[in-house]
């Protein structure tokens, strides 16, 4: 067992990790950008927040409403992404990280954690997962899954045909890669918000570990007070 | 509108981070469209080795097919081209052996076969439609095309320029397609024929085509032109 207040995080990890997150940053302005073309509800997502060029430049130039230069982003971020989520996969699965931190997952704990977060009692204590938190883990490892397959549902419809099926046909896989974007948002507002409140964990993320002696006061701003989620 | 859009982008933070690093909006950078241009010639390639030229498109029942198809162009309908099919000539040049050019009358008896397949626009919408013509696959054949080639490109009324590879020129449901719901092609549906290619996005579909080419060098497109990826295979 390690010190449960020491955060550690291997370099394969960190490296997997952090070009997860820019290429779900790209993949989710350049989405935004994209859906805008053909909105599937009444709204669109604001410019600002998009990935793909100045829209004015573009329609003043070619005609085009600023869709190419997203789609482009897409159609890269999604190798980058891929590279990244495999390497992250296969490390966390063949190094033991995923059977050692995200499992295991009992309902009983589940249902204590949930709710014990939902009345922010819950700790939030670094380098240890709670079951909610594992349960969070397996839920946007699951949802990038799941948006990789509706996206090659909608990049190939006729390559892979009876995919769409699976997701209720072209459109339904639109849907569907909607609501798992939508997930994946929610999943890092979470994800960020906590990382907010206990800030240590980034610098975790960056520098690999944090807090391998009792830190002083004031070094670790998050650290101490974690409990007051 | 377009001006306060642009305002906004620019105030904005494109994705926060990443314009924050820069200061402007990355996407417009040369170095990046370079990078993205790069990773798109790249997706040609995967594209093309997904290919199957033996795989069909989904086909649809009858009843799925829309009447009134949506018109799609970058000008309004009343501005798309009026061709006189007394005068319209279909001009072939390139690796084609016999390049008499052909009239409305002599395409419209090629034998015809009639698809219902569905229409997928790169914005995202879809639309199925019942589409009558005659093979490219065919046409090619009897024009003594060279289909060891590597492309075919397509010249059209109203400025429109695309090309496709020579595998998908020759896919069973590639159309020249002189028919929409049974009825001759309408002139914003590209009067006197359109090229029906169920397993490209719709921009891969080029209306009013005047001049057909048979080449090895890759044809420009349009829309690829305006940073659209090439091959747009679905």
């Amino acid at each position: 067992m390690r010190n449960p207040t020491v955060q550690t995080h291997r370099l394969p990890v960190r490296i997997s990790h952090w070009l997860m997150a820019l290429s779900i940053l790209i993949m989710i302005g350049s989405g935004w950008r994209i859906y805008n073309a053909s909105p599937i509800f009444p709204f669109r997502f604001p410019l600002w927040a998009t990935l793909g060029g100045d829209v004015g430049a573009s329609l003043a130039l070619h005609g085009d409403p600023g869709v190419a230069t997203a789609i482009a982003w897409h159609l890269a971020g999604l190798w980058l992404l891929l590279v990244s989520f495999l390497s992250f996969l296969l490390w966390g699965l063949f190094s033991g990280h995923f059977r050692r931190d995200f499992l295991p997952i009992s309902a009983g704990a589940f249902l204590r954690d949930f709710v014990a977060a939902l009345r922010l009692r819950l700790e939030h204590r670094l380098g240890e997962y709670n079951a909610v938190q594992k349960v969070f883990y397996w839920g946007a490892l699951a949802a990038v899954l799941m948006m990789a397959l509706s996206g090659i549902a909608i990049w190939k419809p006729v390559q892979t045909y009876p995919l769409e099926l699976m997701f209720g046909g072209f459109q339904g896989a639109r849907l569907v890669h909607f609501l798992g974007m939508t997930a994946i948002v929610a999943f890092l507002m979470v994800h960020l918000s906590l990382v907010a409140l206990v800030p240590s964990t980034l610098v975790a993320m960056v520098i690999g570990h944090f807090g391998h002696r009792a830190t002083p006061a004031g070094a670790s701003p998050g650290d101490e007070g974690s409990k007051a989620r | 509108m377009i001006i306060e859009r642009r305002n906004l982008l620019q105030r904005g933070l494109s994705l926060g981070a990443l314009t924050l690093l820069t200061g402007c909006d990355l996407s417009d950078n040369d170095a990046v469209q370079s990078v993205l241009a790069r990773f798109s010639e790249w997706n040609d390639r995967v594209q093309a080795a997904l290919f199957s030229g033996g795989r069909l498109a989904p086909t649809f029942p009858e009843s799925m097919a829309v009447k009134d198809f949506r018109y799609n162009a970058w000008y309004p309908r009343d501005k798309a081209p009026k061709l006189d099919p007394a005068d319209y000539r279909l001009l072939l040049s390139g690796k084609i052996a016999d390049k008499r050019p052909w009239t409305v009358e002599a395409l419209y008896a090629l034998p015809q076969e009639t698809q219902i397949t569905r229409h997928v626009c790169v914005e995202g919408w879809s639309m199925i439609g019942k589409w009558t013509g005659t093979p490219l696959s065919t046409f090619l054949e009897r024009i003594g095309a060279d289909t060891t080639a590597r492309y075919v490109g397509f010249e059209c009324a109203d400025g429109y320029y695309e090309g496709i590879d020579m595998p998908t020129a020759l896919h069973p449901q590639t159309l020249m397609a002189f028919k929409l719901a049974d009825e001759i092609l309408p002139r914003e549906h590209g009067f006197p024929f359109k090229l029906r290619i169920p397993t490209k996005l719709g921009f891969k579909n080029p209306k009013f085509i005047t001049t057909i080419y048979v080449t090895d060098k890759q044809p420009r497109g349009y829309w690829s032109d305006r940073g659209y990826n090439w091959f747009s295979g679905i």
